[in-house]
């Protein structure tokens, strides 16, 4: 029964109520086949911003192309921002629902992982949807194109600077973060690696629709000596150099590793999944099947392991509990609050995950969470300002300091998790549905227990005994 | 069938506590363990100016033609401005800063930033917090850094208390991490409920040292509300304060420093600064909220006696461009100046020169101060802590305080 909940929370977000309790003995490669086939075909992509009027829009606010006098360029330009700051609240939003919704749970989960690898911030919403449909697509297959794709985005390039990035002006900053954080990781690199990769990378850029170009004429052409090896090499050619060390499979390998199995990697296991990876031409889904199937995927010191993400928890919530969120805008605020907004990594190494998401006021919210979900309590939250997002426009008429007010408002639809449970044995309800939310060795049942008098009716009790469960320590841990 | 929530509220146990009276037993564990903040404990205040605060129009180059060149109508001059030297003039709407600055009681510095600086907000941001290089990306804050050095094998979370609901990356260190909270009442209500009460109490032990890092988390939080709370009931402050946001939370510390807090940092925030359109209207309304919440805390902490144990600090993650920008407003330039208040500066006054204007980049400043610089003066000379592991380098401590 664990097993199968490690395997769903790990793969996926979360069991829906309809797929508590084990129907026959977990085997975990069936569940990996049953998980890819759902998976398997490429996502609806989300548009949000899509047509290319939108785009080039978007493309002259980047360049500040835009006519008119300089006031009038301003306005037009707050105008587009607006506009586009909305796309990437809809491109947010409607993410969010996939990872509850989606049947393609493992697909969504990858992306979830590789939107923290390849972490891009960027005000055009074009450019974060073409990153974000690159990612969700790439998400289960080949490294390599995967990485090729990224480093050939719009969202990355401007992200990154090489859009600077010229044979007279080198900007090394694209080169340094492909190597330190998209594939080898620090230590495996000099610094003339980077000056030397970055001449590679010159030339490599956009165009107003977002579309990849290579501008020949700031192409530095000359002779690069990279991992002592020397040629006219070019951006392609860098990534192949790195793909071509071993440095990188393990260095994926460890990542997926601290973000599926446990944040303290166990080299051993790093090694074995980085060498089948490095040999298996850097397939992805492989790298996957192999964690998710291993013996020591199940072992007791990873199961509720791992601190749940804010995203992790909040799908989580939202997959046991389905519910019609009344303002769902109001996650944005909720994201904010604890410590985790899709599309705005804090920078371009992603989100620290572990223990950094636990603080005092973030675990308050987190237990907290639930029971103003399931009474639509009005609550007051401050969020931090977010110029970059604000553009100091939002502040205006709102003193600082002062709180949003908001309700989660979550009409919860009970009946699934109450018919969960119906088979359950009525005396013993109390710690049946604890033992299924919970993934940790050791659970809080009778703190549980004995908050829920006794001669309630049933549904009551699996209810109350779900929002209790979820206000524990325990479920924050998956 | 789709059974409303409204009939399943949780029960009382979920619910907030009914009381807020602190429960005896608590009492009498705190009597022992709550060290009193007594005179001459150091308090640090950090005060946040978020969203980049034009610096050029906070302390005033009066005497610079770059600078009325570069701001025909955003520019403030002379007779309106509050004259501090021949050279520098203050907001009109910092009067208290004035007088501050005629009893040697603040102290500013002029272009502190840091190299290749980096005018995104939140990178800049996180860069403050962190105090790395602007090319480096930490995890952890400075402050929480110190809490970290302060705390090696104790359990002391109040040392650093943010006023805020969400807790700022300065304040999260690798093993320890300040407390965020807006009102003493509230943290204390959510944190007591007595169902979490009821969980810390039964908990022993988890294999799990993730699970048992959550326990201590939730323990030292209900604990430290219950002191946070007690303290602040019991320091009620003696004057009064603008009921404004600034000015409820230095209100909230100066009642915490009054009932005893064992807190040696605080942190507020004020924004937005980011004036990139009519910049004059709102930078007007958020010093006028600084200058009268800074007026009553200074005068609270000078009727407790405590003026000379506090030092003020203000930052913003960075200054703006000379030049304004069409919308009657700046857009984010770099290097910026910093406020600091206090009853015992050892150096007061302007700290160096005002910018020249003459020598920019890309019309920006140059920052002539680094900000670590700035660190390890208050680190070492105010919480007499060494900087250089807090730091992660060596910084030479200036002598202001």
């Amino acid at each position: 029964m664990r097993q199968q909940n490690h395997f769903y929370w790990r793969a996926g977000f979360g069991p829906t109520p309809e797929m508590l309790f084990q129907k026959a003995s977990f085997k975990a490669g069936t569940y990996f086949d049953a998980f890819w086939k759902a998976s398997e075909k490429l996502p609806i992509p989300i548009n949000v911003s899509g047509n290319v009027f939108d785009g080039l829009n978007n493309g002259l606010m980047t360049a500040g192309k835009i006519q008119g006098g300089e006031a009038e360029q301003k306005a037009q330009r707050q105008q587009m921002q607006k506009q586009s700051r909305e796309s990437i609240r809809n491109l947010n939003l409607r993410w969010l629902d996939e990872m509850v919704n989606s049947p393609a749970q493992l697909r969504e989960k990858a992306a979830l992982f590789w939107h923290g690898h390849f972490a891009s911030r960027n005000l055009n919403s074009f450019y974060q949807q073409q990153l974000l449909t690159i990612i969700r697509d790439g998400a289960l297959g080949n490294f390599a194109d995967l990485l090729r794709s990224v480093s050939k985005s719009a969202a990355m390039l401007a992200f990154l600077n090489n859009q600077q990035n010229r044979k007279q002006q080198p900007n090394e900053n694209f080169a340094r973060e492909v190597m330190e954080l998209f594939t080898l990781g620090r230590g495996n690199y000099s610094e003339t690696d980077i000056k030397e990769a970055a001449r590679a990378f010159t030339g490599w850029g956009f165009n107003l629709q977002g579309e990849f170009v290579f501008r020949k004429q700031l192409h530095d052409t000359g002779s690069k000596t990279i991992f002592g090896k020397t040629g006219n090499f070019d951006g392609d050619d860098v990534l192949n150099l790195l793909l071509e060390r071993r440095e990188t499979a393990t260095w994926i390998a460890r990542k997926m590793y601290r973000f599926y199995v446990n944040d303290t990697p166990n080299e051993q296991h790093v090694s074995w999944l980085a060498n089948r990876f490095y040999e298996g031409d850097y397939n992805i889904k492989k790298l996957l099947q192999d964690i998710l199937t291993s013996s020591w995927f199940y072992d007791e010191k990873n199961m509720g392991a791992i601190v749940k993400s804010p995203i992790v928890l909040w799908t989580g919530i939202r997959r046991i509990l389905p519910m019609e969120l009344a303002n769902p805008e109001i996650q944005m605020v909720l994201q904010r609050a604890l410590g985790q907004v899709l599309l705005y990594p804090p920078s371009v190494a992603g989100w620290p995950g572990g223990t950094n998401w636990i603080d005092s006021s973030s675990l308050l919210l987190r237990m907290r969470l639930p029971q103003l979900v399931a009474k639509a309590e009005p609550f007051e939250l401050a969020t931090p300002l977010d110029d970059d997002l604000n553009m100091g426009m939002m502040q205006k008429s709102m003193g600082a300091g002062l709180s949003n007010r908001f309700a989660l408002n979550g009409d919860i639809g009970w009946e699934a998790l109450t018919k969960a449970f119906e088979n359950s044995d009525g005396s013993k309800l109390e710690k049946i549905v604890p033992m299924q939310l919970l993934q940790t060795a050791q659970m809080p049942l009778q703190t549980i227990a004995e908050q829920i008098p006794a001669g309630l009716p049933r549904q009551d009790r699996i209810i109350k005994a779900a929002l209790l469960t979820m206000a524990t320590p325990e479920y924050q841990l998956c | 069938m789709h059974i409303k929530r409204r009939n399943f509220l949780i029960n009382s146990s979920l619910a907030t506590a009914g009381t807020l009276m602190v429960p005896q037993f608590l009492q009498a564990m705190y009597k022992q363990k709550m060290p009193m903040g007594t005179a001459g404990n150091k308090v640090l205040i950090v005060i946040q100016l978020s969203g980049g605060n034009d610096g050029l129009n906070t302390v005033i180059p009066i005497r610079n033609d770059v600078y009325y060149q570069k701001r025909p109508g955003l520019g403030i001059t002379k007779d309106k401005a509050t004259i501090l030297t021949d050279e520098a003039g203050l907001n009109p709407a910092l009067t208290a800063f004035k007088t501050l600055y005629d009893n040697g009681e603040l102290a500013i510095l002029n272009d502190v930033g840091y190299p290749n600086p980096d005018r995104s907000h939140f990178r800049s941001m996180d860069i403050w917090h962190t105090a790395s290089a602007s090319n480096e990306i930490w995890n952890t804050g400075w402050l929480g850094r110190y809490l970290d050095a302060q705390c090696a094998n104790c359990s002391q979370p109040t040392q650093i208390l943010e006023l805020d609901d969400v807790l700022s990356l300065a304040m999260k260190g690798e093993t320890n991490k300040g407390i965020a909270f807006q009102d003493p009442s509230l943290l204390f209500k959510s944190s007591n409920a007595p169902f979490f009460k009821d969980l810390t109490k039964a908990h022993t032990h988890h294999d799990e040292p993730v699970a048992d890092y959550l326990y201590k988390t939730l323990a030292d939080t209900v604990q430290s509300a219950d002191m946070i709370f007690k303290a602040s009931k019991m320091g009620t402050a003696a004057t009064n304060y603008p009921a404004t946001g600034l000015g409820k939370s230095l209100k909230t510390i100066g009642a915490l420093i009054a009932g005893g807090m064992n807190t040696s940092v605080y942190y507020v925030s004020l924004g937005s600064f980011d004036t990139h359109v009519n910049q004059a209207a709102q930078q007007n309304r958020l010093l006028t909220e600084l200058n009268g919440a800074v007026e009553a805390f200074v005068k609270d902490m000078k009727q407790q006696g405590r003026f000379d144990d506090v030092l003020m600090m203000s930052f913003s993650e960075f200054g703006r461009r000379v030049g304004q920008n069409a919308s009657a407003g700046t857009d984010h330039g770099t290097a910026n100046n910093m406020f600091f208040v206090g009853g015992s500066l050892k150096q007061k006054g302007l700290l160096n020169t005002m910018p020249t204007l003459l020598d920019l980049e890309n019309g920006d400043l140059k920052y002539r101060v680094d900000f670590r610089n700035v660190l390890a003066t208050v680190l070492e000379n105010w919480l007499g802590t060494p900087s250089k592991s807090i730091l992660k380098g060596s910084f030479a401590p200036m002598q202001f305080v």
